[in-house]
């Protein structure tokens, strides 16, 4: 499974209940209030435990995490090992 | 403190005394002590009373003037003796010593107008036979519920829905408008109630029902114009003066026959209410309270050292996760509404408490939050005005986190998305709502849960359109902190806090609760402070802490404000409950059709994983389940017609 596709069944699944249809990958997180604050939280611990991350507060931002387009960009900037420092992973499994 | 129903027929004839007493039936528990019917002409009236004054004269159905005039009334008239040496000096005479009795010659004196003279908490129905007229009449901030619907031949009333529901020509259905905009505000928009066809008497209005029509008038309304700026010798002059208010607003709410008590919950606004008692009544003063197992929610030791600081005599019902979800259905039963907190729930504990101590009347202090700066609400919509004004600081936001201390999802959230959930732009700050936003917008967001077919008759519905188009032209003009404070005071207050939490659940076991800070004395004075009094810079109920310093505890006065709160969704999973699965199941969720059935069953399986930790997983639960109560105790079991034919015809939003 991609990352977005990850992501976007992550947030279907947790967020929207099921109701996945109202979910493109550009739709704003915030704007189609679709998390809030605590869900934020769910969303970061959800991201750190299946990629082996840790999302700073620096990086806790919606540029980053607003959508599940940007979610898939930060991911991939961060494991990226060109540019990441956080992580040795080369490989990651997502989760079926 | 009793029930009350009626009937008027329209078009000739006479109601049936067997109809008035089903109907006044279903409110057995507002009014354990005694039960009356009459009919008189076009006119029944029905009463299920609660002795608290003149218990041996206060009968209700009562006459005067030869049975030209009935009355049919729930509350309490605290100005009730002034009011009679006033009536008797003028040349009435009576035969009670009750407050009841003092209405009817107050209407019979002043006409409808005679409820400007009122201080108290009332829903009344006065039939006046010479002139064939039924008038009703509720207080002035919704103490008492008063609610009232038409069938092709008859106006009924009642305290409560269910005396309605009991008339064989009542039809029973959800209204989905009305839980459209409970899933946005928490209440119904009055008239509008959950039910369709039956509205409730907003507060402070009269309604008279002649010659076959209804017609309805406001006869007060709040007028916030406060002061501009104050001098130290003034905030003195306007802290003394609240004090001597509330003194005298507790002092005419301790007339009774029957012994008070009070609710202490070791806040500040229940803390000065049973100060004040303690001032002026020799005894020892009998308090309740509740204590939650959960650390969380407990306030127990601030409860503690208001007893002992007062020297009153303490009782506490311990509330636990099981309790609430054993207890739930029957709240529900009582708040007549779908609700998005369990927080009513430990309130049916605790006037379960008190009268099991023996107790039929207790002072609380609600009302000080709404009228005096309390609400976290306020504070937050100053901060979020003053970050607003530099919308780019860093720091700024900082201080909403010190404003939830106990929100863990607010504690960790960076300024980038706080602004975002706390909703700062030009446009927010330009809306009449700006206050209240976050939590409606999030509050909106359960609409998801809803059904298609639901959703699709909802489409055209527009809660917060709705709630503007009704506001006075001068709402607008208001500042903002006022504004805060008016859709609090005059929405919430009736429409939730003194229902839900109030009324229902201290009558759902007999007990009337008595607020000194609702005396209308007390509020007029509020509301014409200035905001920097009630909160300065960000200090809440700066002027009431002004006022009561020394009277309690420096601890209570001086503690980080801890809003009431109850454990909400999880209580139904901390142990296996048959009628929660029953009511979630996916069978039941389709049969009823008003919410999605994979929605409800991913917001189950999040609960039962244990990862359903938002506010907006718990009032979706909350809400979920409570409106599944509703239908199933109102709807689908009502005894008049086949449930499920009926829903799917009549849970329409027109």
């Amino acid at each position: 499974m991609s990352i977005a596709a990850d992501v976007r069944s992550f947030v279907i699944n947790n967020f929207l209940l099921g109701r996945g249809e109202v979910l493109n990958d550009d739709d704003s997180f915030l704007e189609q209030g679709i998390i809030d604050s605590t869900g934020i939280l769910e969303l970061v611990a959800h991201l750190e435990e299946t990629y082996g991350i840790e999302i700073t507060e620096a990086e806790l931002i919606p540029d980053n995490l607003d959508s599940v387009n940007r979610i898939a960009a930060y991911l991939n900037r961060k494991l990226s090992p060109r540019t990441s420092t956080t992580t040795t992973a080369t490989t990651i499994a997502c989760p079926a | 403190m009793c029930g009350i129903a009626g009937i008027l027929k329209l078009h000739g004839g006479s109601p049936g005394p067997q109809m008035l007493r089903d109907m006044v039936g279903t409110l057995a528990h507002r009014g354990p002590d005694a039960t009356g019917v009459v009919c008189s002409g076009a006119t029944g009236l029905a009463h299920s009373r609660l002795s608290i004054i003149d218990l041996e004269g206060g009968r209700q159905p009562m006459s005067i003037a030869d049975g030209r005039l009935w009355i049919t009334f729930n509350g309490e008239i605290f100005n009730y003796i002034e009011l009679r040496k006033e009536l008797i000096q003028k040349g009435h005479t009576f035969s009670t010593r009750s407050d009841t009795e003092v209405i009817l010659h107050l209407y019979q004196e002043e006409g409808e107008e005679c409820v400007n003279r009122l201080n108290g908490q009332w829903a009344f129905a006065i039939w006046d036979a010479e002139k064939q007229k039924l008038f009703l009449s509720r207080d002035r901030l919704g103490v008492r519920p008063l609610f009232y619907t038409s069938t092709g031949d008859s106006f009924l009333f009642a305290s409560e829905i269910k005396a309605l529901l009991a008339h064989p020509d009542v039809e029973s259905a959800l209204d989905l408008q009305g839980l459209d905009q409970i899933f946005t505000f928490w209440f119904t928009l009055a008239p509008r109630t959950a039910f369709k066809n039956i509205q409730q008497l907003p507060p402070a209005h009269s309604l008279v029902v002649q010659n076959g029509e209804i017609r309805t008038h406001r006869y007060w309304s709040l007028d916030y114009s406060p002061e501009e700026v104050t001098s130290g010798t003034r905030e003195k002059q306007l802290s003394e003066e609240l004090l001597n208010l509330l003194l005298d607003a507790t002092r005419i709410r301790l007339r009774s026959d029957v012994p008070v008590g009070a609710y202490l919950s070791g806040g500040l606004d229940s803390t000065v209410i049973t100060a004040l008692t303690h001032m002026l009544v020799g005894n020892r003063l009998r308090t309740f309270s509740v204590s939650f197992e959960d650390r969380e929610f407990d306030e127990g030791a601030y409860q503690r050292q208001a007893s002992r600081f007062l020297n009153t005599q303490h009782s506490d019902v311990p509330c636990s996760y099981q309790d609430i979800a054993q207890i739930f259905p029957e709240v529900i039963r009582h708040t007549e509404q779908p609700i998005l907190r369990t927080a009513p729930a430990p309130f049916f504990l605790l006037s379960k408490l008190v009268r099991e101590s023996g107790f039929k009347v207790v002072l609380t202090g609600e009302g000080a939050d709404e009228m005096l700066g309390g609400y976290d609400i306020f504070k937050e919509a100053k901060i979020r005005e003053f970050w607003g004004r530099n919308a780019s600081s860093q720091w700024r936001p900082l201080l909403l986190k010190r404003l939830y201390p106990y929100m863990d999802g607010i504690q960790r959230q960076s300024p980038a998305y706080l602004k975002n959930f706390f909703r700062v732009s030009e446009q927010d700050l330009a809306s009449p709502f700006f206050s209240h936003l976050p939590r409606w917008e999030l509050t909106a967001k359960l609409k998801m849960m809803l059904s298609d077919a639901a959703q699709s008759e909802l489409r055209h519905q527009n809660a917060l359109t709705e709630l503007e188009s009704e506001l006075p032209s001068w709402f607008k003009s208001m500042g903002s902190f006022s504004k805060a404070e008016y859709l609090e005071a005059m929405y919430l207050l009736p429409g939730y806090i003194l229902s839900s939490q109030g009324d229902r659940m201290a009558m759902a076991n007999s007990v009337e609760g008595r607020y000194p800070f609702l005396d209308f004395r007390v509020v007029e004075f509020a509301a014409k402070l200035p905001s920097s009094l009630k909160m300065k810079v960000l200090n809440q109920k700066y002027l009431l802490k002004k006022a009561a310093g020394g009277m309690i505890p420096s601890s209570i006065l001086h503690r980080h404000k801890q809003p009431y709160r109850a454990p909400d969704g999880k209580s139904f999973f901390h142990s296996p409950n048959d009628y929660v699965d029953d009511l979630l199941s996916s069978e039941r969720i389709e049969r009823d059709g008003v919410f999605d059935v994979g929605s409800v069953n991913a917001l189950v399986a999040k609960f039962k994983l244990g990862r359903a930790t938002s506010v907006k997983d718990n009032m979706a639960l909350v809400g979920v389940l409570s409106t599944q109560l509703l239908i199933q105790q109102f709807i689908n079991n009502h005894s008049k017609g086949s449930s499920q034919c009926q829903l799917r015809q009549t849970c329409a939003a027109s």
